[in-house]
């Protein structure tokens, strides 16, 4: 089979639009997780010993459970009850909460790893809860956690092909509908692999980098 | 319809399903752990074309989607006169996709193993295969376990996407129910339930095993 450049320059405004939804349909799924995320690491940390079983349990489920079910699910089982959402709607709900419950895990590791020292001395000087957590202990969770928020910015970058499933028209269901006008697969599934090659491989570099002035800006060089 | 009419309908799709998902799941797993160890060894090999072949693999399925790839294999590969049926096509995009990200666990473990080890095996004139068979991979298995453990589960949720190029896994039995029913909550509220009780019931404790297992023959308890 002929690969045909001259389609591929004919098809390329519609995958340019659809990189854009897909930029978008990852920004807006990760603006959800990294606050969901925030919520399920804090209600863990809360004294209530139930909420913090239960919730731990819930972010178990969600990260072991495949991300498909879960978009399906949030799509199809609203209308049963009586609440239609958009596949727009859907598809975000369904993709922060499932990267909210991994960076909840990365936050978690974060905090973790701040020395128990630290969380005595700003007890011991009486800073307020608040205080302590915003000019203590998230300054030191912040670099460890850096990498791993990066790593699921690219995951969920490479996640959102999935929301094609319920018709959100990103770089997937174009490649498809394109390949389903046609009858030609090679070039809009060719395509799609090379436009995101070329957005997650700089990505990761950018974020690497990223990390090590993160470190440096807080004085944390090894 | 009450949920246990549903079960007694559907019950015994939704078990077929279960079956091909865990069919999937074993030769994913195989497949990701063959191309790791094959990858994740050429990636700290001497020649530069060893090196350059594993990191182009490592970099295109880990820069890629897993669905954009097993798309590919499925409906590109024909047009260049390799056909593979849908069930094989399926373990096999996820098992190379996971392979990719198994292989910098396995070269990180590799890596991790003491450098006294390695000199220490070097001193006794080890020939440098038996060093690798008998010193470093023994010690490097036990410290990539726990991490294997996460894209063990990985690969389990990637199987579902097997589904959308018509593979009869649990996800695509679901999916046929919902259709035809619109008993969405119940349909995909049970695969859920499934997944998770395969994951958190037999995955993980299988894995946690394993570890224990590994770390009593290498005489670490």
């Amino acid at each position: 089979m002929e690969w045909r450049w001259d389609w591929v320059w004919e098809l390329a405004p519609r995958f340019v639009d659809a990189t854009g939804k897909t930029l978008i349909a990852a920004g807006g799924g990760y603006t959800i997780a990294i606050i969901l995320g925030l919520v399920f690491v804090l209600a863990q940390r809360t004294p209530l010993l139930p909420v913090t079983l239960v919730v731990r349990e819930f972010v178990e489920l969600i990260r072991s459970t495949p991300l498909l079910l879960q978009i399906f699910f949030v799509y199809y089982v609203g209308p049963q009850f009586g609440l239609t959402l958009s596949p727009w709607t859907a598809g975000l709900i369904a993709i922060g909460v499932h990267y909210g419950a991994y960076l909840s895990e990365v936050y978690r590791g974060g905090i973790e790893s701040v020395p128990k020292g630290q969380w005595e001395a700003a007890k011991a000087i009486n800073l307020p809860i608040v205080t302590t957590y915003r000019r203590i202990v998230i300054p030191q969770a912040l670099p460890p956690a850096v990498a791993g928020m990066g790593n699921y910015l690219v995951g969920i970058f490479k996640d959102t092909p999935m929301l094609s499933v319920i018709g959100v028209a990103e770089l997937m269901h174009t490649a498809t509908a394109v390949g389903a006008e046609s009858y030609r697969y090679l070039e809009p599934y060719t395509m799609v692999g090379a436009i995101f090659l070329a957005v997650s491989l700089p990505s990761a570099f950018a974020i690497n980098v990223f990390e090590k002035w993160v470190r440096r800006t807080l004085g944390m060089t090894k | 319809m009450t949920y246990i009419e549903f079960l007694d309908v559907y019950g015994g799709r939704l078990i077929d399903g279960t079956i091909v998902t865990i069919y999937q799941f074993f030769l994913a797993t195989f497949v990701a752990v063959v191309a790791a160890l094959t990858f994740g060894l050429m990636r700290l090999a001497r020649s530069p074309v060893l090196r350059a072949v594993a990191v182009a693999y490592i970099e295109f399925f880990r820069g890629t989607s897993l669905l954009v790839q097993l798309f590919w294999i499925f409906f590109v590969l024909p047009l260049f006169g390799i056909t593979l049926d849908k069930f094989t096509a399926g373990f096999l995009a996820v098992g190379l996709n996971m392979g990719a990200y198994g292989a910098e666990l396995v070269r990180g473990a590799v890596l991790a193993v003491p450098k006294g080890q390695w000199e220490a095996a070097l001193a006794l004139n080890m020939a440098p295969h038996n060093r690798m068979r008998r010193i470093i991979l023994p010690q490097a298995f036990i410290i990539m376990l726990p991490p294997w453990g996460n894209l063990i589960i990985e690969i389990l949720k990637g199987t579902a996407l097997v589904a959308l190029i018509a593979v009869a896994d649990l996800m695509f039995e679901v999916r046929q129910i919902n259709i035809t029913t619109f008993l969405s909550a119940e349909a995909f509220g049970t695969a859920i339930v499934i997944y998770y009780v395969i994951a958190r019931f037999f995955v993980t404790p299988g894995m946690r095993g394993l570890e224990r297992l590994m770390n009593r023959r290498i005489g670490k308890v």
